[in-house]
């Protein structure tokens, strides 16, 4: 190594603060460019009507995506949530078309109300199998959940054999009318999902901030030897982030069944590298320790208008399957320059202090 | 400054600088290496000599100033490129694949092949038993790396050294493991190689191994050179001097407090190593309120494995501690923090801090249910303690919202100290806590160890630095081969007894040792 790079950098550590500061708020930019762009290239894109069915589909890649944030965060992964989504918006449809045959003559039903109960406990139980054998038993994350990936498919296509479970309105008499409320119910003028996706959010915003909970997540994260040994319960936390994420999963399964008062095994497939592809574009770090909500909630936001934007200028799905992927990647590209400029600046800072 | 020799000069430095997140490591040395001599490099802990052979072995690229290897000026972008340039290195920590076979170490990235690219393993091994057999090592070459004692894995890393035929030779504490007799030969080595005009670099803190075989000697003081003489002009008290300058060491006096009650006992503690063995070897100690024990022993001694067990790290460990005279019965770290113990651990980056945190949420990290209400961290209370902590301690921070990677190596530790005393602890464990720090910040932290003891916590502190653990300590327990060889007052220890103590276990062994 010669001199000479070395004191080019020394002159770019002014004006890279201004780059950092540009490429810290990327996915903001991002997310301002893609708006700006379809609302000039496709047309009705601006209309209430448009950004409302938008912000539905946004916002269910956002709750998973929100999930897998803090599995991220944690240095982990969570591939089974596609699988959850889809089990759950099965046994939620189960529940209301068949109650639970008590196999003595009588058969419960639940209302709508405990049947999303019910759901959201079996998705909170499959993420805690998540988190028992990636604790317990040591299995890697990757593979213990596209372990269970495979299991929660497989047990949601077995509900029903593979077919659909169809025309959830439910019988008044049984009382489990009311389904279609999660998916097509509105207050104050926004769909039911929108309000459930603000409450979750600004909960998951307020616990990694403001509890110790979400502090040792991260601290999990970026050292996890060091956590242990400060007295973090490591163990704890891990199953605590991929039940949330179960959580998130039951939730979205729950909305998708009501949205089309059906419930298809098949539901879900290929969901979870949606939200990943959320988490990393809002900053999230593959290798544990950083990322936001907000940030998160932002990525899911330039993908999900990204894929809506491009159906409406009519371009063909298998090209915006490319963007899609190439989004991606810059981002991720753009996050380690990002990493390796902040580094250098701090280091020549040190260097022309000390 | 520089002394002209007889010997040509083969590698120099100029202006060399390396600045690492955190801790400038060198600033700005001129080093000289010379053909067919041993130019020695001494400097205490923290002071950049690893650094410094690190850039010279293309494992670290400096940050400023250049290299010339015989006039021309060199960049190595990998510690491949410098041993293309006949640059070879014995690493301090041990950069040996414990699941390959000695002579596959040897010869990794260099291995021997056939005409179809297929490893000639028997020639391999016929090779490596010559680079043993001048070791008198004792070592098969078929055997794992995993299964050798670790002054064998050292003699390991040396034969692959020497088998680079390297024109300079870096060897960073080569003897911090090995035997009394192990070392002789090894300096028969070093004196057959310097025979042949190879150019040796030697690191060792034992000041009378490198006045014996030094031929230049250079004296490193945080991160800069502060010295360059033939070894003949010199004598220990120079290098003293040189090592640790005007400023000489701050070690705080003892005020005089008498201690307490017993505050902390350990008995019979054992934990097994995953090789057979035990790490640590049926060890009990008891430590008295306010009061400061340290624990000398070599390197794999022992001490830190001591440590893990009495924090419950290791689920395995058997034996019992006790605070304040109550059995202690939790077993894991979490509620034994809430017992009243707390570990500054040996290695900063690695087990003491979460490095992209801040400094303050790495300060209260252990600490953050006494800031919590319900579940709710208040962020004022948080506030005040991270606040006061950076005053009490003297952490250098402008805004302790920074990342807790941008501070230097002294203020990390003391971020790592602050840790562990916002969790009020009444027995405080501390290993190696001066390592790696500048010695401003060691007098600090030092300073901060007595008016702990002050204040009636007992402390327990592991070190391999003599001086310090003469200096700081109470009572000295030195430990060698995972078991307690000596338990000294400070009035009576001196230096020989706690060595000889140390060493205890580690005399010449019998080879080929059946294995359990």
């Amino acid at each position: 190594m010669t001199d000479i790079p070395a004191k080019a950098s020394v002159a770019s550590a002014s004006s890279g603060s201004v780059l950092l500061t540009l490429m810290k708020a990327r996915t903001f930019i991002a997310l301002i460019a893609v708006l700006i762009f379809f609302s000039i290239a496709a047309p009705n894109f601006l209309s209430a009507a448009n950004l409302i069915l938008m912000s539905k589909h946004v916002a269910l890649n956002a709750f998973l995506a929100m999930g897998m944030t803090f599995v991220i965060i944690t240095g982990g992964i969570d591939l089974s949530v596609g699988s959850i989504v889809g089990l759950c918006g099965m046994v939620a449809g189960y529940l209301v078309l068949n109650g639970i045959d008590l196999q003595v003559g009588y058969t419960i039903y639940f209302n709508v109300f405990e049947i999303a109960l019910i759901t959201l406990a079996v998705g909170i139980l499959i993420g805690a199998v998540n988190g028992l054998l990636i604790t317990r038993l040591n299995v890697a994350p990757f593979i213990a959940t596209l372990g269970v990936l495979y299991v929660a498919r497989g047990l949601a296509l077995l509900s029903s054999d593979g077919r659909t479970f169809p025309n959830l309105v439910g019988k008044p008499d049984l009382g489990t009318t009311g389904f279609g409320f999660l998916g097509a119910g509105r207050l104050l003028g926004l769909p039911v999902s929108i309000w459930i996706l603000v409450v979750v959010a600004v909960g998951a915003a307020y616990l990694a901030k403001y509890t110790p909970l979400g502090r040792h997540i991260f601290a999990v994260g970026g050292n996890e030897r060091a956590a242990r040994i400060s007295g973090v319960r490591v163990n704890m936390v891990k199953m605590f982030v991929y039940m949330f994420s179960g959580f998130c999963a039951a939730v979205v399964g729950l909305i998708i069944s009501s949205e089309l008062m059906a419930s298809h095994p098949a539901t879900g497939e290929s969901f979870e590298l949606n939200a990943i592809a959320a988490a990393v574009l809002g900053g999230t770090s593959m290798s544990g320790g950083r990322g936001t909500i907000g940030g998160t909630i932002v990525g899911a936001f330039v993908i999900g208008i990204l894929s809506d934007g491009l159906v409406m200028m009519g371009v063909s799905s298998f090209w915006q399957m490319v963007i899609k992927g190439l989004v991606i990647i810059v981002a991720v590209v753009v996050d380690q320059a990002q990493r390796r400029l902040q580094s250098r600046v701090t280091l020549m800072q040190m260097a022309k202090a000390g | 400054m520089t002394a002209a020799g007889d010997h040509d000069v083969i590698l120099k430095l100029e202006d060399v600088s390396k600045i690492y997140s955190g801790t400038v490591a060198v600033k700005r040395a001129n080093f000289e290496v010379r053909k067919g001599a041993v130019n020695v490099l001494v400097g205490e802990n923290g002071a950049g000599k690893s650094t410094l052979m690190k850039i010279i072995a293309g494992v670290e690229q400096p940050t400023l100033g250049r290299i010339l290897l015989e006039g021309e000026e060199v960049s190595f972008s990998s510690s491949g490129d410098a041993v293309n340039r006949g640059i070879g290195m014995v690493f301090q920590e041990l950069n040996l694949f414990g699941n390959l076979s000695v002579a596959e170490n040897i010869f990794a990235t260099r291995e021997i092949t056939n005409r179809f690219r297929k490893i000639d393993s028997r020639e391999q091994e016929r090779r490596a038993a010559e680079f043993l057999e001048r070791l008198q090592a004792g070592i098969r070459p078929d055997m794992l790396v995993e299964d050798l004692r670790i002054g064998q894995q050292q003699l390991v890393e040396i034969a692959k050294a020497v088998s680079l035929d390297a024109r300079i030779l870096i060897m960073d504490e080569p003897t911090s493991a090995l035997s009394a007799a192990e070392v002789e030969i090894l300096f028969k080595v070093i004196a057959d190689l310097k025979a042949r005009g190879v150019a040796i670099v030697y690191i060792s803190h034992r000041l009378e191994e490198l006045i014996r075989i030094g031929d230049y000697i250079t004296v490193l003081r945080d991160g800069r050179i502060t010295g360059q003489e033939r070894m003949k002009n010199v004598d220990t008290q120079w290098i003293v001097r040189q090592m640790i300058g005007s400023d000489a060491k701050d070690f705080a006096k003892p005020d005089g407090h008498v201690p307490g009650d017993e505050i902390f006992r350990a008995e019979d503690i054992c934990l097994p190593r995953v090789t057979g063995g035990l790490a640590v070897d049926h060890v009990s100690l008891s430590l008295r309120a306010g009061e400061i024990l340290g624990i000398y022993g070599l390197m794999g001694a022992g001490r830190s494995e001591l440590f893990d067990c009495i924090m419950g790290r290791h689920g395995h460990a058997t034996g019992a501690i006790f605070i304040a005279g109550k059995k202690v019965r939790e077993r894991d770290t979490t509620r034994r923090i809430r017992r009243g113990l707390a570990l500054i651990p040996e290695d900063r980056q690695r087990e003491g801090l979460v490095s992209i945190l801040s400094v303050a949420s790495n300060l209260t990290l252990a600490s953050l249910s006494r800031f919590v209400r319900l579940f709710h961290i208040s962020g004022a209370k948080e506030n005040q303690a991270v606040t006061q902590m950076v005053r009490e301690l003297a952490i250098k921070v402008a805004d302790p919202a920074q990342e807790v990677s941008s501070l230097s190596g002294g203020n990390q530790q003391k971020v790592v100290i602050g840790k562990a005393l916002l969790t009020g602890p009444k027995v405080l464990l501390m290993d190696e806590p001066s390592r790696g720090i500048d010695v401003g910040a060691k007098a600090d932290v030092f300073r901060t160890m007595r008016k702990l003891s002050r204040d009636g916590l007992g402390i327990l502190f592991a070190t391999s630095d003599l001086d310090e653990v003469m200096a700081l300590s109470d009572r000295i327990a030195v430990m060698s081969n995972g078991k307690l060889t000596g338990m000294f007052d400070r009035a009576e220890a001196t230096e020989a007894a706690l060595v000889a103590a140390s060493a205890l276990g580690h005399g010449p062994v019998p080879h080929m040792e059946p294995r359990p």
